[in-house]
């Protein structure tokens, strides 16, 4: 009864119903259009030949399917005045995303847990001074980092991106465990530590194994993040320590000799391709990030 | 030997009572320094006369003077403002539309929201590169439109000073309108089913529904979106550097791309100090109200 009540709203009946439900899923395919086209052209564009695409239109299909443009931009392409192709920042930027997002999930995974579970006086205020972390335009803290690099001996390095990424993912990661461990009920913990389990053996026996959810949804928002960036990649590292995001453009940007668009687009699919699969595989927890990245309680 | 194992044993406890905050003390005591220490320092900075090496004599507002007297900055902030204006309303515009057309028992709507939604999953830099690729004047969507038969058709946005700034917002938008669309959609499905039904019993329309009661009860997810919106549009920096550099010139510099031109490609870094603080200043300003409310919302 309930259910009808508000079919009547969403799905009136008759005639004028089936045009506008028509009219509704033209609208909506549409928009499928409008957001897949620039993938399809970028992929249709990375098979093509540079003669094709100069002959050919934007949105045709290759006539002939060739890879050229995949195995240059893999190995041969021009980033700045090395030749050697993106797979060199492919590997930095698996080097550089892999332990900052293992570290960073952890120490926020511990953080959030410290700070619900065990709450001691401040506690809120601590979590809302570091919150804000996580919102800051990171433009006010290059200058200062740069020279801390440099101090540290880390300047231009991986290692150093690494330490960067982590100590800015934290914000993020002590949020997202933070509201996890909000929805869980104490009483587990309580009756724990009544049993004289210590901190960190509910912290690693307890709470760790069932905060899978949490961690997933933190390390897939982690990965995308840290993957994605470009300005402390191009603030913190030079040339051959750069992440494949600054290697693509420079890529796109270099000015000497012919444009060759096909390798663009084939260099920038390369470095889309780790967070894409990613989405496709674990969408639903991309879009909770995205939700709990709002601030959501 | 029983007294001092009973002194260790006491340690132990108090130590392991101190844990969670032995723990906290040392990410915390971090945050502050990485980030409060650091605005704090580049504040300080920007009230120097720091030129290519920093300079620790105070010599007052100088720095932003010089800042509020470089045309490149009144294009920045011009831009800025076009920039976040469009995109918000653009972006608030489409996720609104999406969120309300696939709530309405749409068949396969789990693949149409992801088709949306990906684009959130790429790098501005992609983003940048591709839409670079087809806008351009010469291989990409005007010759598309002039192959189809509009053969005086003109679109050279991407490298006309005046207009090279929409192409930003068109990529963006591409880019966030899904984001947008996902934020609606979890708050329309969190309408309660009775307020539905009253509207129904009311005799109430598809049209008044959704304008007159749906809406209305999210304004608090309007809210929240144009926030996120407002920020990820003050922070945009990588979308300009790949889609136009900055360029032509320096006609689409935002304050991201101005403040890191002055910083490490001019060396002036008073000015890029206060060019930062301003820009800290406007996102403490959206921002600090909106976590203030959000926190004590969901409080203890």
């Amino acid at each position: 009864m309930r259910q009808r009540s508000i079919d009547g709203i969403v799905r009136p009946k008759g005639v004028h119903h089936s045009l506008m439900r028509i009219l509704l899923y033209a609208v909506l395919g549409l928009f499928c259009l409008y957001y897949l086209i620039p993938l399809i052209v970028m992929i249709s564009t990375s098979l093509k030949s540079l003669e094709e695409i100069r002959q050919g239109s934007l949105l045709s299909l290759p006539r002939s399917v060739t890879f050229d443009a995949w195995a240059k931009a893999w190995s041969a392409a021009c980033v700045g005045v090395r030749c050697n192709g993106l797979a060199p920042y492919v590997w930095n930027s698996v080097l550089m995303t892999a332990p900052a997002v293992f570290i960073s999930t952890l120490l926020g995974a511990m953080n959030g847990y410290a700070l619900t579970k065990w709450r001691f006086r401040g506690a809120d205020t601590i979590f809302a001074l570091m919150l804000f972390g996580a919102f800051i335009p990171f433009q006010v803290i290059l200058l200062p980092m740069a020279r801390m690099l440099g101090l540290m001996g880390l300047a231009g390095t991986i290692p150093g991106l690494i330490f960067v990424h982590t100590v800015y993912g934290l914000a993020f990661t002590t949020l997202f465990f933070r509201n996890f461990f909000m929805g869980v009920s104490d009483g587990i913990i309580q009756a724990a530590k009544v049993d004289g389990a210590s901190f960190f053996g509910i912290f690693f026996r307890l709470v760790l194994p069932m905060s899978l959810p949490a961690i997933v949804v933190t390390v897939i928002w982690q990965f995308t993040q840290i993957w994605n960036d470009f300005l402390f990649g191009v603030a913190f590292t030079i040339g051959d320590s750069n992440p494949v995001t600054v290697a693509l453009n420079n890529v796109v940007n270099t000015s000497t000799g012919v444009k060759e668009y096909n390798v663009d687009m084939a260099a920038a699919i390369i470095a889309a391709l780790p967070t894409l699969a990613v989405y496709v595989i674990a969408g639903a927890y991309f879009v909770r990030g995205l939700s709990a990245g709002a601030v959501k309680g | 030997m029983v007294k001092e194992g009973n002194n260790a044993k006491r340690l132990r406890q108090a130590l392991e009572q101190r844990l969670p905050q032995i723990v906290v003390a040392p990410l915390f005591a971090a945050s502050m320094f990485f980030v409060y220490g650091f605005i704090g320092w580049t504040a300080y900075i920007s009230l120097t006369k720091s030129g290519v090496m920093p300079d620790y004599t105070l010599t007052g507002i100088g720095q932003y003077v010089r800042l509020w007297s470089t045309p490149r900055w009144y294009v920045a902030i011009g831009n800025l403002f076009i920039f976040s204006s469009l995109f918000i309303a653009i972006a608030l515009a489409i996720g609104v539309l999406l969120a309300v057309l696939l709530d309405q028992r749409v068949r396969a709507e789990g693949v149409i929201r992801t088709i949306y939604l990906y684009p959130m999953a790429l790098s501005f830099i992609v983003t940048g590169t591709v839409w670079k690729w087809m806008l351009n004047p010469g291989l990409g969507l005007e010759r598309l439109v002039r192959q189809a038969g509009w053969e005086n058709f003109r679109f050279d946005w991407l490298v006309n000073s005046d207009y090279a700034i929409y192409t930003v917002v068109i990529a963006a938008v591409w880019q966030s309108s899904g984001y947008a669309m996902a934020l609606f959609l979890a708050g329309l499905r969190s309408v309660d089913d009775e307020v539905l039904r009253a509207a129904a019993i009311d005799g109430a329309g598809p049209w008044r529904t959704y304008t007159g009661i749906i809406l209305p009860i999210l304004r608090p997810v309007f809210l929240s979106t144009v926030i996120i919106l407002a920020h990820l549009a003050i922070k945009s920096f990588d979308l300009v550097i790949a889609l136009t550099g900055g360029g032509p010139g320096y006609a689409t510099d935002v304050p991201a791309t101005f403040m890191y031109s002055f910083a490490f490609q001019r060396s002036e870094l008073g000015v890029a100090a206060a060019s930062a603080t301003m820009m800290l200043m406007t996102v403490v300003a959206i921002i600090v109200p909106y976590l203030y409310s959000e926190l004590r919302k969901t409080g203890r």
